[in-house]
């Protein structure tokens, strides 16, 4: 299992089009589960309408964890992504 | 003649016929069935129409508005496709033995209520998506066509709400304008009236919707969110002089968009927009400005029960430095004082605030509150062209202390390892006559001056420019006003900083000559007066 925690920096948050493509990323993993967690509520990356709904803000801090038989790869691109986009 | 009024979205005027969409409430019967894999096999079908749907419906936005507000229904599909969105909707049916478009019906409701129920108007919106690809899924269920609209001639559309899909699905060539008495600017209606250029008011309320008749004259009015139906001749022709000056902007973009600000004898100027929010930074490209002389960082202050965090601040500096690219941007430091109430500041009753604990005074007493801005600011630099001013100043000793608050959190950044710019140009405002008579003094300390005309009027004149009744005795072209920028542009470019103005002054052509003949480098205004100030420079000749 690999985790570590990020802090939102886009002023929306993670709002439609940053969760449609980290969803979208994170489907793409199969076998690979990964998770969200804020305020001691997590889900599951790949399902888009749950991620909108757990409202992260600019700001927020969310602890991601990672794990599966590719998770080493799977954490880097994640990290990398929301580095980027969020 | 009646009047309303709603949220403009896309400032723009529209005069012409009302079309009232009011949509037919599907409302989806409970019938229980017996057979639920049929039921199964049926979501499974009307998915994969919606989907096929939704595919020919984001190739239409990505021709129309581009490939960012297209994504939008990449995201409907997702979510369509969404695991718990099925589920929800195949237990229903499994556990309850009901039909299909009930079952998706209740899903629907379930998951925009999760939406609705959010504490960000954002996030509230989104329920929208959800109500929008709930009812695409319950027309295909029931095999009837999604609603297209139909008209003969152009006409102003008044509905409810629409739906992003069938905002965009509507035949613009026929659209003057958008109407719904529903909405927020967050809205895809919204979103998408804006970057369709199609003149939109929202939120005009359900009295509007019931007063509006098909076929009614109606204007709408983007720019104020102003709705008169059946107006009067004079109303009309007021608007229809509005809507020409509008064409007027158009034309003159067209002319001089890319073009350089260049008087007949070849003085350059630059001409740049004043915002007080990240959603001005549209309008300022629209209307081709080449920078932000003024960004008022106050909205992020006001905005909020809490001080802005530098979090919140460094997104808010970011989203402008990348949206102008390599353009310039000046972001004033905090200008605030006694007149405005944030209770988070907790700023005692002052009986003249105008000459009271504001702007630089207040952030030099409180250091936790300038320190915050100014790392947020340095943080941000790297994605940009920054320029940071200080308002309010008076004194060569509070300019130094300005500048040591930059070095302590340029220091604390390095200190962390976070990187900044060592480009960020550091100015200051000349609002005060104080400042203009020692701007000898103050050039050689700074990179660039901006004036701040109505300040310096008010404390020149000694006439409160909130107070109506001084009107008279308010003489913007005075004198004394005019010989003290003119004082600070010849000790500005002496001592090698450039000088701007970025009150409203600037925008004032009947002066463009005359701040041009002094050495103004630069004029920073509201975005609706950019192009015609730019027109006027490339008409000046200063050698005549």
């Amino acid at each position: 299992m690999k985790s570590f925690s990020y802090t939102i920096k886009d002023e929306l948050g993670i709002h439609a089009r940053p969760a449609g493509n980290l969803a979208k990323l994170a489907k793409s993993w199969k076998g690979t589960s990964i998770t969200i967690e804020k305020d001691g509520k997590s889900v599951d990356a790949a399902k888009l309408i749950m991620l909108m709904g757990l409202g992260v803000k600019c700001g927020d801090t969310v602890n991601v964890t990672v794990e599966g038989p590719d998770e080493d790869n799977a954490v880097k691109e994640v990290e990398g992504f929301m580095q980027a986009n969020l | 003649m009646q009047r309303f009024s709603g949220k403009g979205v896309y400032g723009a005027v529209a005069v012409g016929a009302a079309k009232v969409l009011r949509r037919q409430q599907t409302s989806v019967n409970r019938i229980h069935i017996d057979d639920p894999e049929r039921e199964l096999q049926r979501v499974k079908t009307a998915k994969e129409k919606a989907t096929a749907q939704l595919i020919e419906i984001y190739k239409k936005a990505l021709e129309e508005v581009g490939e960012d507000h297209a994504q939008i229904f990449e995201i409907h599909m997702m979510m369509l496709d969404d695991e718990d969105y099925t589920e929800s909707i195949e237990n229903i049916i499994k556990t309850q033995l009901v039909n299909a478009e009930y079952a998706v019906s209740v899903t629907s409701d379930e998951f925009s209520k999760m939406f609705r129920s959010m504490d960000d108007a954002y996030m509230q919106e989104r329920s929208a998506d959800v109500r929008d690809i709930s009812n695409r899924l319950i027309a295909c269920l029931s095999g009837a066509d999604s609603n297209s609209l139909h008209a003969d001639e152009k006409v102003i559309i008044c509905a409810d709400d629409l739906s992003p899909s069938e905002t965009v699905t509507l035949d613009k060539s026929k659209v003057l304008a958008f109407v719904t008495a529903f909405g927020s600017s967050n809205s895809h209606t919204a979103i998408l009236a804006r970057s369709l250029n199609i003149p939109a008011v929202i939120n005009a309320g359900e009295e509007f919707l019931n007063a509006v008749k098909e076929g009614d004259r109606l204007i709408v009015d983007g720019h104020t969110g102003e709705l008169i139906i059946d107006p009067d001749e004079q109303t009309s022709d007021h608007y229809l002089e509005i809507q020409k000056r509008d064409e007027h902007r158009k034309a003159l973009l067209g002319q001089l968009k890319g073009k350089p600000d260049i008087t007949k004898d070849g003085r350059e100027i630059k001409v740049y927009a004043n915002i007080g929010g990240t959603d001005e930074i549209d309008a300022v490209l629209a209307n081709d400005a080449g920078g932000i002389g003024l960004f008022r960082s106050e909205f992020l202050y006001l905005a909020n029960d809490t001080s802005p965090t530098e979090e919140q601040q460094l997104a808010a500096y970011k989203k402008v430095l990348e949206r102008m690219k390599d353009k310039k941007v000046i972001i004033r430091t905090l200008d605030i004082g006694a007149d405005k109430q944030v209770d988070h500041l907790g700023l005692e009753k002052e009986d003249n605030p105008a000459l009271g604990l504001r702007a630089i005074r207040l952030c030099l007493k409180r250091p936790e509150i300038f320190i915050t801005q100014l790392r947020a600011l340095y943080r941000a630099s790297v994605y940009g062209k920054l320029g940071i001013m200080f308002p309010m100043i008076t004194s060569v000793s509070e300019v130094e202390k300005c500048l040591a608050a930059c070095e302590q959190a340029k220091k604390e950044l390095k200190a962390e390892g976070i990187a900044y710019s060592e480009d960020v140009e550091l100015g200051i405002m000349i609002e005060t006559p104080a400042a203009a008579m020692i701007s000898d003094r103050l050039a050689p300390m700074v990179d660039f001056f901006s004036v701040g005309t109505n300040d310096l009027t008010q404390y020149t004149l000694a006439c409160d420019r909130q107070n109506a009744k001084l009107e008279e005795f308010v003489d913007t072209h005075h004198e004394a006003v005019l010989r003290l920028i003119e004082m600070s542009a010849q000790n500005a470019h002496k001592h090698g900083a450039w000088i701007g103005i970025c009150g409203e002054l600037a925008a004032d052509t009947t002066l463009t000559e005359k701040f041009l003949a002094m050495g103004i480098d630069e004029l920073s205004v509201s975005a609706p007066f950019v192009l015609v100030l730019r027109d006027t420079i490339r008409k000046t000749d200063l050698s005549t």
